[in-house]
């Protein structure tokens, strides 16, 4: 015993210190995090965030510096405190409060006391601030708006959430990112990279240098400038035409799929959403779940298309060789088929052959086209799939894998679809079941690009290219093969002439008529669609959409554009009015027609937004 | 001489080489700072214990070089020295960061308590080696107590209670020549009711003890102590138990119970008295399992750790070298106490072996206090980590300590 004694307790020491060690270094992980915190402080260089430009070189965002003034506790020494409380517009006790939240937070790293100076406070307070020790301003960089619209395109940067803190770990909490908008897709760009410094810190909390001669550190990459291939002016004159109403427009140029207008109504200013008062103002944007001024409905909103999906039934009537431009169906105020069922029409003469039949938009005309196209087949359901094939080369009814930061697929309704609908095979249905589908109501649903996209496509006669935002980066125009391929439709090009044509003849003669513009050769279509609402648990029946496409000039399409306003009535009224602005306003720069624009500017559709609440009767088919 | 001369120990001497060399190297780390780095910078810490170690080979030269019968023969009066030296400190002494434990040389300090611990282990070894002593004898106890406790009484004054309580170490040569059990029982008795009493309170201790008491009381005479033993033992242990509550509570000082309240979980204060000791899990905790590398460690070069290149070098250890290299260095130290344990015992002298037994003893209280200090497990008593930490005094003082046996470990043949 004697002699094991000191044996025992030496090996046992030996062991349980080891023990120990192994319980602290390999166990408890949490003491490793804690060396990191006190002893290595990571300092981000924030680069400055790349400018926005318009697709004519006009800056759209920049950036403006922010001031923020810090303190750090432990450096205060007294000073003359009525003298800062008066340049600062505090009270006394303000002050005192929140240089108490500072020393709690931390005595030694800085709080912030005041957040986003005004440029006066600024400059008055710039000079005395060495009078006061403990104090020093923080430059930062905000965004700067240069143009009151386009809120829905550019988006808006914002302080990042824990979950995107979670998610991506080159942000941390108190990073910027872009939300919403170009801001959002075009996030990497823009931001460029933070640069990253670890500085070792002794245990004063003082530098002592860079953290293994700054082998981790890296120096930031400036954001890069990005040129979007909007026009500024005709987004800006597009979203005056929109004032007081709801809807969207959204103009392309065919020739390269780039997006030159993108207007959501209503709208707000984006510079509502910078500086102090920017969580107030989007919460008010938010909480507006009536007007929605945060929808962008040029993307998201999915109407019926109306009348102007006619053409694309023509041209599939025409490719499927049902159908010949000189074959003439008869209307009797519209299209008798089933038992008795009627698909209501307007006056006009009859019969009419296809280009008439387009500029007139006669219901029964592509009623007897549209049951052609189903009935070519030996089923509905092969029928019902060809014609959902070709309109799927346009690109509806499904993502069309654009740059844009938010959308919605709309819906081309397939024979799957309707088998599910009537629970074929129990039961059986046929074209006329589906025959909505011939006029753009029934199941098709469109947002307003795709709307744009094809009126593009019919443009060009039969391809587009993928609608986009993004036209340069730093000065060079993108590469991008999505955005620099054309998509072919299943429409062969000859059979795109008589659907111009007729389009043309909307203009010339029909519903489109009175919106000439001397000098520009217009090819649209008006469209209006039904559009319903529960009221008081009711089904009611609401004043239809105004929606109008064109593209101009009609032989070398520089501009393809889709206008919906909501509740706006026939698509000449309102939608149509807008497009023949937008159209010479972007082709001539001026505005000729000023009729039109002061009847556009002069009416509001409040009254109507406020019926299903104010109870006022709705104008239907009056 | 010729003939008597066994060798010397090759790996004691081996494993003091390492301990000495790392223990450089992580001073070099632990006090680089901002300086140059040039090793034999003497304004730095690692420089002057460069020059220390140099020293230390002169003086394993000497001490090697003298007749082993020298140091049997002349204990006596190299414990006088040192107690003087203790003495002339209350005259002389100069005091450095609220102690006077130094004499001053320049710019250099000599520190006599460092030197005492082998004065009395030769003072002790030559008594107990004396024909006459037996130390089962209660005034022979008693006598040996004095010469160890005369050192220590001296020291605490100055104040250094740390290295005073090394002089516990002197345990372990007396039980292996034949100290009482009952001491070992009584000491260890006493250090649990004290834990105990802090833990959990004197109520407890008592029903704890009385439940004991009980059981050793009721058991068959055979397997028992005296039964007024028993009722003895129970007694003074509750007694014992209540004044030590009532000495935490009412003479101690804030800062001692805080020490205590510390490691024994209790409280939970990483800013004030538990501050060194949080540092320093935090540095070695930070290691993981190889370290950060040398002189790369966060901590270390930011100083977090206060005292780290003297009583807190180990954690310079554990954070740069990781679980390995403080493993390591734990290994290092049990290997050289167990080598120095196979030594003692193969001593025929019984002065050799009684110093032996007392080197062992003094180092491995130091190893003890020190690590168990720095890795959190033992309360703040500020002592050096043998041939690791920063000192002149100390490295010198534990050099002789260790090679005064390697050279008593060789003569072992001429008995």
């Amino acid at each position: 015993m004697r002699k094991v004694l000191l044996y025992i307790t030496i090996l046992t020491t030996g062991l349980i210190f080891i023990g120990r060690l192994f319980y602290l270094q390999i166990v408890d992980t949490s003491l490793a995090i804690r060396s990191q915190d006190n002893a290595i402080k990571v300092v981000y260089d924030y680069p400055q965030r790349g400018y926005i430009y318009d697709r004519t070189g006009e800056l759209m965002v920049s950036n403006q510096p922010s001031y923020d003034v810090m303190v750090i506790p432990r450096n205060l020494k007294p000073f003359d405190t009525t003298e800062f409380c008066n340049i600062l517009n505090l009270t006394r006790e303000d002050l005192e409060k929140k240089l108490d939240k500072a020393r709690i937070y931390s005595p030694m790293l800085p709080s912030v006391v005041i957040p986003q100076l005004t440029k006066s406070e600024y400059a008055i307070l710039q000079e005395k601030m060495r009078k006061y020790e403990g104090f020093y301003i923080q430059k930062r960089s905000l965004r700067d708006y240069q143009v009151n619209h386009s809120a829905n395109v550019l988006g808006y940067i914002a302080e990042v959430n824990q979950k995107i803190v979670n998610e991506n770990p080159y942000y941390i909490s108190g990073d910027l990112i872009g939300r919403a908008g170009v801001e959002s897709q075009y996030e990497e760009l823009l931001r460029g990279v933070k640069g990253v410094k670890h500085i070792q810190k002794d245990r004063f909390n003082r530098d002592i240098g860079p953290y293994k001669e700054g082998i981790y550190d890296t120096l930031p990459e400036k954001g890069k400038d990005i040129t979007i291939s909007i026009d500024s002016d005709l987004q800006g004159y597009g979203t005056k035409l929109m004032e007081n109403k709801r809807g969207g427009i959204v103009a392309l140029d065919p020739q390269s799929g780039e997006i030159l207008a993108l207007i959501s109504a209503p709208t707000y200013d984006p510079a509502m959403l910078v500086g102090r008062s920017r969580s107030r103002n989007y919460w008010e944007l938010y909480s507006d779940s009536i007007a929605k001024p945060l929808y962008d409905r040029g993307l998201l909103a999915e109407y019926p298309p109306g009348s102007p999906f006619k053409t694309l039934n023509a041209l599939i009537g025409l490719q499927e060789g049902v159908v010949d431009t000189d074959d003439s169906f008869s209307c009797n105020h519209g299209y008798t088929y089933g038992r008795g069922r009627k698909l209501g029409c307007h006056a006009h003469k009859s019969p009419l052959s296809m280009i008439p039949g387009i500029a007139q938009s006669c219901n029964a005309y592509f009623a007897n086209v549209y049951r052609r196209i189903i009935e070519k087949y030996p089923s509905p359901q092969e029928g019902m799939d060809t014609w959902n094939m070709h309109l799927k080369s346009f690109g509806l009814g499904q993502f069309m894998g654009n740059d844009l930061s938010t959308g919605r697929p709309g819906k081309i309704p397939d024979s799957d679809y309707y088998n599910r609908i009537y629970d074929y095979p129990t039961y059986k249905w046929y074209a006329s079941a589906t025959l909505s589908n011939a006029i753009g109501q029934g199941e098709v649903l469109m947002t307003p690009i795709q709307l744009a996209n094809m009126t593009a496509t019919i443009g060009n006669k039969g391809w587009y290219y993928t609608p986009h935002i993004l036209k340069e980066i730093d000065g060079q125009p993108i590469k991008e093969e999505k955005f620099t391929k054309k998509n072919y439709t299943t429409i062969d090009a000859k059979h795109f002439d008589p659907v111009v044509e007729g389009m043309h003849e909307v203009y010339k003669s029909g519903t489109a008529s009175t919106l000439r513009i001397p000098g520009i050769e217009i090819a649209g279509k008006t469209g209006t669609a039904e559009n319903f609402a529960k009221i008081d648990g009711k089904r009611v029946q609401l004043t239809d959409h105004s929606i109008f496409v064109a593209f101009a000039p009609v032989d070398n399409p520089k501009i393809a554009i889709a206008v919906f306003v909501e509740n706006g009535y026939w698509g000449s009224r309102y939608a149509g009015r807008m497009a023949s602005l937008m159209i010479e306003k972007y082709l001539k720069g001026t505005i000729t027609r000023t009729d039109m624009e002061e009847w556009i500017l002069s009416h509001s559709l409040q009254d109507e937004y406020a019926k299903p609440v104010s109870g006022e009767p709705f104008r239907i088919n009056q | 001489m010729s003939n008597s001369n066994a060798g010397f120990d090759w790996i004691s001497i081996f494993i003091y080489l390492a301990l000495i060399t790392f223990g450089w190297a992580n001073i070099y780390s632990a006090s680089l700072g901002s300086s140059t780095g040039d090793f034999l910078d003497l304004s730095q810490p690692y420089g002057k214990q460069a020059l220390f170690i140099g020293l230390s080979i002169f003086l394993i030269v000497i001490v090697l070089s003298i007749e082993a019968k020298f140091y049997q023969r002349f204990s006596s009066v190299i414990y006088i020295i040192s107690l003087l030296s203790l003495v002339g400190l209350f005259v002389f002494g100069k005091t450095i960061s609220g102690a006077t434990s130094w004499y001053s040389f320049g710019s250099f300090g000599v520190q006599p308590s460092e030197f005492a611990k082998f004065a009395t282990a030769l003072a002790l070894a030559k008594y107990l080696s004396d024909i006459q002593t037996n130390i089962r004898k209660l005034s022979h106890q008693v006598k040996a107590f004095i010469i160890i406790a005369i050192p220590a009484i001296l020291i605490v004054p100055q104040p250094d209670p740390g290295s005073a309580l090394v002089y516990a170490a002197f345990f372990f040569p007396l039980y292996r020549e034949g100290l009482s059990g009952f001491y070992l029982v009584t000491g260890l008795s006493a250090v649990a009711v004290f834990i105990l009493t802090l833990v959990v309170g004197p109520i407890w201790v008592s029903v704890g003890v009385l439940a004991i008491g009980l059981i050793m009381f009721f058991r068959k005479r055979k397997k028992r102590p005296g039964r007024v033993l028993i009722t003895l033992f129970a007694i003074i242990s509750i007694g014992l138990s209540f004044s030590v509550n009532y000495i935490f509570e009412n003479v101690f000082e804030q800062r001692h119970r805080d020490r205590f309240n510390i490691v024994l979980g209790k409280e939970v204060d990483s800013r004030g008295i538990g501050y060194n000791t949080n540092q320093s899990e935090i540095a070695i905790g930070s290691g993981g399992w190889l370290g950060k590398g040398w002189t790369e460690g966060t901590q270390t070069k930011g100083h977090f750790v206060p005292e780290q290149h003297t009583d807190y070098i180990f954690s310079t250890v554990g954070e740069e070298w990781g679980f390995l290299g403080s493993s390591i260095v734990v290994l290092l130290f049990v290997a050289l106490l167990l080598r120095l344990l196979i030594l003692a015992e193969r001593q025929r002298n019984q002065f050799y072996r009684v110093y032996g037994y007392s080197v062992i003893g003094i180092l491995f209280i130091h190893f003890l206090v020190n690590i168990g200090m720095v890795i959190g497990i033992f309360p703040t008593v500020g002592i050096p980590l043998p041939f690791f930490s920063y000192g002149g005094s100390g490295l010198w003082g534990f050099t002789i300590l260790l090679f005064i046996f390697i050279k008593l470990d060789s003569d072992r043949l001429s008995y």
